[in-house]
């Protein structure tokens, strides 16, 4: 079953090119059941989290799409949905055209696979401390079979270096003699190996100081003129976001609640959650001294509240929202979930 | 202006290793005082831990004060037996750590552990401690607090156990909490919260505030007065408008400019080439040389002491009285 009936139905008016990955209805649920015995002996009930709960999303091509929201919300589970880590319980997931959700062989992921690589948090946790960086940069290159040839591939490897900031040379050191910094150049290196469309960042930088945060917040950015690429960035950094995205996706519970172009989002956001969060973020040029934080903590994804999963929370909760479920509703400036503004009883917004 | 509460002068922080002596935190020098918020900045590995530990009296060893000296309330509390420092350090200074599990027994209530910081440090009876220990839990802000003493501290989501930790660093009324990181591991909307009870405690009570933290926003909003620190020593102090909007030290200078906000999506964020040195490679003369867009020949060879232009400090040769800005700024 769909429920974002108004942004799931295909649109006919947009060139279908220009959307490279599409996500219909996609849910992706984990059984967290307590083991089989206990739950006999017991009498435990099974349990599933819905870390993503019907997801309708479009990706278009040669831009940055950006997802945030609180820890737990299912932003690094739609990433991994998405490089096919994951396989979605329920949805489409449709990349340049073709379903992968309902591809079986591993073998027919493979050359998808290779164009779409992702960048994850911990540069240190995803680089392998015994391989030299040469080796590292060219292993998606020989798991592919792109090249077979040593001096072609080193060729590559040196191009690939210089082309995020590394010297040629440094194929032959090993990660632990590089900086943070360096080490998430590295890791991009290796992503863009593969000469991949798609590139998906899984918080590309919340493990960098700020001062190189912007050195790889700007590579990014120039590969991506560069190179033509496709981002989707995960972050719970709205500064970041905000630098990054042409378009933003927010998340609440496994489930979207705004999708808008950046600049339409902050000027006026419309989610009461999407609101809330933009209010909180503390801001270095336009401190607040005297906020009042937002009350509460996000629930438990176990037991996520009925209707609408913010109604918990949020200042405008009618007695609908504790019932009803809002479906994201396509309109000319993005989509939303919610009843207010459905209802026409969203309060004008001045930050 | 009072008398500060805190005042350390040219801290010096030493780890000696196989390798050699690494000195993480270099001639460091500030004040705190009463009711006061002084957020400690910089990037990871800049010495700010290392400063927080050594007021503290918690340096891991063998890591050991090798130079300066720390006061509070006018008493020096950088040489003091470990058992007049338990003291002080349960007594005058409470601490807040980022990972809240390590300052919380998994294995005692919540309850308990709140009342035996409490007996240990105050004359009250089982019965008034507990009395007490509700009064804090609820001063933090956790709901039916009376209720949940008996409650461990897996019961309690990340947001309430940094709660209780702040409970705990504040049940006996110290004059000083150590806050390192408070904030990191939560949620935006849970770190609005914490940051919001801190600043209502020092405005409440008068307890000054060491706030260690990577966060330029949360300074921005926390702070009264900010210190930089880069490379284990004080780049900049100053009051947190002047150095986040006015900054004497181009690494100051550097560091705020790099940051994104979300109030406008510039074409390309400034940048500081290069990354902070290690403690192993530190740089001669002015640690920031290698990467400083204003640096001149003094700067590799001789290190910059901290020079005064109220209401900041900075160590920089351009602000030497006989300094190039310092020259501009006497003329403008
Ligand atoms: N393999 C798994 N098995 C069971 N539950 C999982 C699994 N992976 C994720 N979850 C749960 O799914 C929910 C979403 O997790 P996810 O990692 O996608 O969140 P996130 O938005 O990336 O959060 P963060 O900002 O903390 O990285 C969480 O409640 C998480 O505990
Ligand atoms: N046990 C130790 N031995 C050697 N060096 C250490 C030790 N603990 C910390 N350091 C060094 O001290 C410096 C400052 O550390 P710290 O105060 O934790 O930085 P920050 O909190 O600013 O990130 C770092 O370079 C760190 O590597
Ligand atoms: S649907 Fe209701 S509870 Fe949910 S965000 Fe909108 S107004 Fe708030
Ligand atoms: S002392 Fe010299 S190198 Fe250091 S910050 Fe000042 S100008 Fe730059
Ligand atoms: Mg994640
Ligand atoms: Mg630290």
């Amino acid at each position: 079953m769909r429920d974002g009936n108004g942004a799931g139905a295909p649109m006919v008016t947009e060139d279908e090119q220009a959307v490279l990955v599409r996500l219909r209805g996609l849910s992706k649920h984990f059984d967290v059941s307590p083991p089989l015995l206990s739950r006999l002996l017991e009498g435990k009930r099974r349990r599933v989290l819905k870390a993503v709960d019907g997801v309708d999303l479009d990706i278009p091509r040669g831009h940055t799409t950006a997802l945030v929201g609180e820890s737990g919300c299912g932003k690094s589970t739609v990433a991994r949905v998405l490089v096919t880590l994951y396989r979605p319980t329920t949805g489409d997931l449709i990349f340049e055209g073709t379903d992968l959700g309902r591809l079986t062989e591993r073998q027919a992921l493979a050359p998808f696979r290779r164009r779409m690589q992702m960048i994850f948090q911990d540069p240190f946790a995803s680089l392998n401390p015994r391989w030299r960086v040469g080796r590292i940069i060219a292993e998606p290159i020989r798991a592919h079979g792109l090249m077979d040839d040593d001096r072609a591939i080193a060729g590559r490897v040196a191009e690939l270096l210089e082309h995020v900031g590394l010297r040629a040379g440094d194929a032959d050191r090993f990660p632990h003699e590089f900086s943070g910094g360096q080490r998430q150049r590295i890791s991009i290196a290796r992503a863009l190996a593969s000469s991949p469309h798609f590139l998906v960042c899984d918080e590309p930088t919340s493990a960098l100081d700020v001062s190189v945060q912007a050195q790889i917040l700007n590579l990014l950015r120039d590969l991506q003129r560069e190179l033509g690429l496709t981002y989707l960035v995960i972050t719970h950094d709205l500064a970041v976001v905000r630098f990054i995205a042409d378009t933003i996706g927010v998340m609440y519970l496994g489930r979207l609640c705004e999708v808008a172009p950046a600049d339409t989002l902050f000027a006026r956001p419309r989610h009461p959650y999407t609101r809330l969060l933009i209010e909180t973020v503390p801001d270095l040029r336009a401190p607040d001294r005297d906020r009042k934080p937002m009350a509460g903590e996000v629930p438990s994804p176990l037991d996520p509240p009925t209707g609408c999963a913010f109604h918990t929370r949020c200042p405008l909760a009618a007695e609908r929202c504790a019932r009803d479920r809002p479906a994201l509703r396509r309109d000319a400036d993005g989509a939303v979930a919610c009843h207010a503004v459905e209802e026409g009883r969203l309060p004008e917004w001045g930050r | 202006m009072s008398d500060p509460l805190l005042s350390v002068r040219d801290l010096r922080v030493d780890f000696p290793t196989r390798r050699g002596v690494l000195t993480a935190v270099d001639g460091v020098s500030f004040d705190i005082h009463p009711g006061e918020i002084l957020g400690v900045v910089g990037e990871s590995g800049a010495g700010k831990s290392q400063t927080g530990a050594a007021v503290i009296g918690l340096l891991e060893p063998p890591g050991r004060i090798a130079a300066g000296d720390i006061h509070l309330e006018g008493q020096r509390i950088d040489r003091l037996s470990q058992e007049q420092l338990r003291k002080v350090r349960g007594r005058k200074i409470g601490a807040v750590f980022q990972d809240p599990l390590t300052s919380l027994n998994p294995l005692y209530t919540i309850g308990r552990q709140l009342t035996e910081t409490i007996r240990t440090h105050l004359p009250l009876s089982e019965a008034e401690a507990r009395d007490r220990a509700v009064q804090v839990l609820g001063e933090v802000g956790i709901p039916s607090p009376a209720d949940r003493l008996d409650a461990y501290p897996h019961q309690f989501s990340g947001g309430m156990r940094q709660r209780v930790v702040i409970a705990l660093a504040l049940c006996v009324n110290p004059r000083l909490i150590i806050a390192d990181e408070p904030t990191t591991a939560l949620d935006v909307s849970i770190q609005a919260q914490i940051t919001a009870l801190l600043k209502r405690l020092c405005r409440e009570h008068g307890t000054a505030v060491m706030l260690i933290t990577h966060d330029m926003g949360v300074i921005a909003e926390t702070a009264d007065r900010v210190a930089v620190l880069y490379g284990g020593r004080l780049a900049e102090v100053g009051p947190v408008d002047d150095v986040v909007n006015r900054p004497l030290h181009p690494y100051t200078e550097g560091l705020m400019a790099c940051i994104p906000t979300t109030h406008e999506r510039p074409p390309r964020l400034a940048q500081i080439e290069g990354s902070m040195p290690s403690l192993t490679a530190m740089p001669p003369g002015c640690a920031f040389h290698p990467r400083c867009p204003h640096a001149f020949d003094r700067c590799a060879a001789e290190r910059p002491p901290l020079f005064d232009h109220p209401p900041s400090a900075a160590a920089c040769w351009l602000w030497a009285p006989e300094g190039a800005r310092a020259t501009e700024r006497a003329a403008s």
